[in-house]
């Protein structure tokens, strides 16, 4: 059913401002036909990396592909297939909404104009509305639906749900998951919002000071990543084979491991004080990894120790 | 036709979440045997999550005897029928034992107390 051919391809692909690296050796293969999620913290290297997918910063080193297409010299042809939400859902406020789809109608040979107008009243848009008065979340309809009505095979979106109220993100989804439906489309997505990554993504990208920690189907990440729970305060735990975090809170100590083994399982017995496995959630799981270390224990803990 | 309803941000994964709920319907006879599932698509549009999610949900449910899909038909409650072997079966039993034991030890429960129960709940399914 999921055709398994590659949309996306990065090699080496690194990208330096001054002697800061944003995007640092990553070689990555996103799947045609399915919804990659790429999670991270603000600045850990998301837009740089889409940006230079879509061709519009030139990597320092490493190269991408798009499409089969190296992204530095994508043909409009093939930028035709592509669909980008840049962050923020930048739209002309003078525009009406209607005057949107007379735009992107003159570019894109394939506008569905049908399909427009019905994303517009799905987001409660009057085709005569003033695309500078309308609500943060219809301007992420408009600009949802002026992208996707273009019938791009890809859907590259940066951060698209940010700021957006309850009512308007799960709309974003719904139209998101409407398109993914269709066959072989491909959407790549960064994002905040986990309980969102667990509806629409079959993938999940982990990126982290510009490397990529994780990238795998979002189940096999639920199920690689295991979290255990002990009855005492281990401040330096052992050598535990896959150990990825650690945190005491009040007596209790709580590590998370990623694909354990047979010698990791060992490794945590031995501590003893009721050594427990137990399953976490994605949001556990990804901050097991995004989490710096500085961050141990309870805020509050911190903050009494302070007083 | 069961109601589903998917949580997201539990430890569960959602298409789990669809696999126990399934299962939990047969148990209590909101389902039967030949009974259909909702399609792929409805069901993922219903309950706002990827296709994928639904369609992993089923085949492992395919996969394990549970339901069984016609050709162009869909997805329905199959006959019970063993697809394990004997010791696979086994061994299946004793990881759901581990996992649902761990958890009731969490909760500080007596072995009297966990027989007591899982009598009564199987009890209250089969209807007595």
């Amino acid at each position: 059913m999921i055709r398994q051919t590659t949309a996306i391809k990065t090699v080496g692909l690194t990208k330096y401002f001054g002697r800061n690296s944003a995007v640092r050796n990553l070689t990555m293969e996103i799947p045609a036909g399915q919804v990659t999620a790429l999670v991270g913290h603000n600045g850990a290297g998301k837009t740089t990396f889409i940006r230079m997918l879509l061709g519009l910063a030139e990597p320092t080193r490493g190269r991408c592909a798009i499409l089969g297409e190296d992204s530095q010299t994508l043909s409009p042809q093939t930028r035709s297939r592509i669909g980008y939400l840049a962050e923020g859902h930048f739209l002309w406020n003078w525009m009406r909404a209607k005057d949107v789809a007379r735009f992107q109608r003159e570019t894109f040979p394939k506008w569905d104009q049908k399909l427009f107008d019905s994303m517009l009243s799905f987001f409660g848009v009057s085709p005569d509305a003033k695309i500078g008065q309308i609500s943060r979340g219809q301007r992420a309809g408009v600009s949802l639906g002026m992208t996707m009505a273009t019938d791009p095979e890809i859907l590259i979106l940066d951060d698209p749900s940010m700021g957006l109220d309850p009512v308007a993100r799960r709309a974003l989804v719904e139209g998101l998951l409407a398109f993914a439906r269709r066959e072989g489309r491909t959407v790549l997505i960064s994002t905040h919002l986990l309980d969102d990554v667990e509806r629409l993504a079959d993938r999940i990208a982990l990126l982290s000071n510009g490397n990529l920690l994780v990238d795998a189907p979002l189940v096999d990440f639920q199920q690689r990543v295991q979290g255990w729970k002990i009855d005492s305060t281990i401040v330096a735990p052992p050598a535990i084979p896959g150990l990825i975090d650690s945190r005491t809170f009040d007596g209790q100590t709580n590590l998370v491991v990623a694909d354990p083994d047979e010698e990791t399982i060992a490794s945590i017995e031995r501590i003893g004080h009721n050594a427990r496995s137990e399953q976490l959630t994605l949001e556990d799981a990804v901050l097991a990894y995004l989490r710096p270390a500085s961050m141990v224990g309870s805020i509050s803990a911190s903050l009494e120790a302070a007083q | 036709m069961i109601e589903f309803k998917i949580t997201p941000g539990g430890n569960r994964p959602i298409y789990q979440q669809v696999v126990d709920q399934v299962r939990a319907a047969i148990v209590s006879g909101e389902l039967s045997i030949g009974d259909p599932l909702p399609s792929v698509r409805g069901l993922a549009q219903q309950l706002v999550v990827n296709h994928n999610t639904v369609a992993k949900a089923f085949a492992e449910l395919v996969r394990d005897g549970t339901l069984e899909s016609r050709q162009g038909r869909g997805v329905f409650v199959a006959k019970r029928r063993n697809v394990f072997s004997a010791s696979e079966r086994k061994r299946r039993m004793s990881q759901a034992l581990d996992v649902f034991l761990a958890e009731m030890h969490a909760l500080d429960c007596s072995a009297d107390q966990i027989q007591e129960a899982v009598a009564s709940r199987l009890d209250q399914l089969t209807g007595k």
